[in-house]
């Protein structure tokens, strides 16, 4: 099992560097992004709206995470299960996103979109909170408040791990 | 009778709910240590021994072992003899729910209209609540923190009354398969075999309290346990999905009386993520 270290966003050299099954660390900047959230940024790309930041140069991370208790930098963060995103997939990755993390696996049609367009899906742990949490370096309330743990977070990862599952 | 007031259960219930969120059951922690020693890829054995650092983190720290800290299931066992002062019961464990959920920063994970898709309850009630009337003078809860993931990917089929033991299992392994990574395995397999089509999904959910470590008591029922395990390890699927030996850690079946032209057979799985406990007051 190879072992790469990577900082945020990727650039099209780094993707067709990696391969299936490695375990990749990332270090820079995740949005969360899970079915609501996901659901409000197609409806958005559906009316030429703009989206709360660039899906190209963004990583999207389908994660719910739990609140931050005082005197903490996060709560517990970890994916969710990723093929209930393959519907917003397509759409997304055509509009310039080229990097997600989730668990589980994707449907044929998003790894054929993956493969076009020379995207990449990696899964993190599932159920690896309080580890994934070690990572976290700031977390913010990006936007859409009132969707709770569905809202879109920014957060800062210093060798968050993951693994290579699809590109 | 005996007199259990609010109060006692309440308090009982919030300190339940605080602990399981963090840390790790010690037989998982067992089960899991020997996937470790069993498992031969560099992945699988990175992923597992990933998740005993997680609980171990889980525990020191006190970060949620999962973010998705679940839905609150109990299965309460409600003595004849038990008198409950103050409240009805359903109210003092959403009220205890909501307050582990507040002191502990817990997800509030709960919609309160499942086509809307609002407001979120904000406090994680209400819970799942199951009762049923038992002999004696305690009160017996059995509470677990479900997450979505694999609650997502359970089954439930009619089989056909004269259905063989291999076709049962060829339909939980056929479950598991489809469930691949999503349900974040290893998992653990409840099944409720006959009953009726409640009652197979009750018992399916039941098994999941069952001591990871022990055996059904009736040896058929064992044996095809067992046979289940092999044949959902013998997929390969894995920790996380990424492949391995280690596809569940444990199988626990429940068998109900059922009618001459009817073989339910649910599946509830459980990720790894098994928080779970029991309170005798």
């Amino acid at each position: 099992m190879r072992i790469i270290e990577l900082t945020l966003p990727l650039t099209p050299a780094d993707i067709s560097g990696l391969q299936t099954g490695d375990k990749a660390l990332l270090s820079g900047i995740l949005y969360t992004a899970r079915d609501q959230a996901q659901q409000r940024l197609c409806q958005l790309l559906d009316k030429n709206a703009e989206l709360p930041f660039s899906l190209a140069s963004a990583t999207l991370f389908y994660c719910g995470p739990s609140p931050v208790p005082p005197g903490r930098i996060c709560g517990a963060i970890g994916p969710t299960t990723a093929s209930r995103m393959d519907k917003y997939t397509p759409q997304l990755i055509e509009n310039g996103l080229r990097v997600m993390i989730g668990k589980g696996e994707r449907s044929p049609q998003v790894q054929e979109f993956l493969r076009q367009y020379q995207a990449v899906y990696l899964t993190a742990i599932g159920g690896a909170s309080a580890i994934l949490a070690q990572s976290v370096t700031a977390f913010d309330l990006w936007c859409w408040q009132e969707l709770g743990p569905e809202a879109i977070y920014r957060i800062a990862v210093k060798d968050f791990p993951c693994y290579v599952n699809c590109l | 009778m005996r007199i259990i007031p609010a109060a006692e259960i309440h308090t009982a219930v919030t300190e339940a709910i605080g602990n399981i969120a963090y840390g790790i059951d010690p037989l998982l922690k067992s089960a899991l240590e020997r996937a470790l020693a069993a498992e031969t890829s560099a992945t699988a054995r990175d992923v597992l021994s990933t998740l005993l650092e997680n609980a171990a983190v889980s525990g020191r720290a006190r970060i949620p072992y999962c973010q998705d800290t679940g839905t609150v299931v109990v299965f309460a066992g409600i003595g004849n003899e038990v008198l409950i002062s103050g409240a009805l019961l359903d109210e003092i464990i959403n009220s205890a729910v909501s307050d582990a959920w507040k002191v502990n920063y817990l997800r509030p994970s709960i919609v309160c209209c499942p086509l809307s898709r609002t407001p979120n309850s904000g406090d994680n009630t209400p819970a799942v609540i199951h009762h049923r009337i038992t002999a004696g003078d305690k009160l017996h809860l059995s509470i677990a923190l479900k997450g979505g993931g694999a609650e997502n990917m359970s089954a439930i089929k009619m089989l056909s009354p004269t259905a063989s033991e291999d076709e049962i299992i060829g339909y939980v392994t056929e479950i598991v398969t489809k469930a691949g990574g999503k349900a974040c395995p290893p998992v653990i397999l409840g099944i409720g075999i006959g009953g009726n089509f409640e009652t197979a999904a009750m018992n399916a959910k039941h098994a999941l309290f069952v001591p990871l470590d022990s055996r059904h008591p009736d040896d058929r029922i064992a044996r095809l346990e067992q046979r289940i395990l092999q044949a959902v390890n013998a997929t390969g699927i894995g920790p996380q999905g990424m492949g391995g030996k280690t596809t569940a850690l444990a199988v626990h079946v429940i068998t109900a009386p059922c009618h001459i032209a009817s073989l339910p057979v649910a599946i509830n799985l459980q990720c790894h993520a098994h928080r779970h406990c029991e309170i005798i007051l």
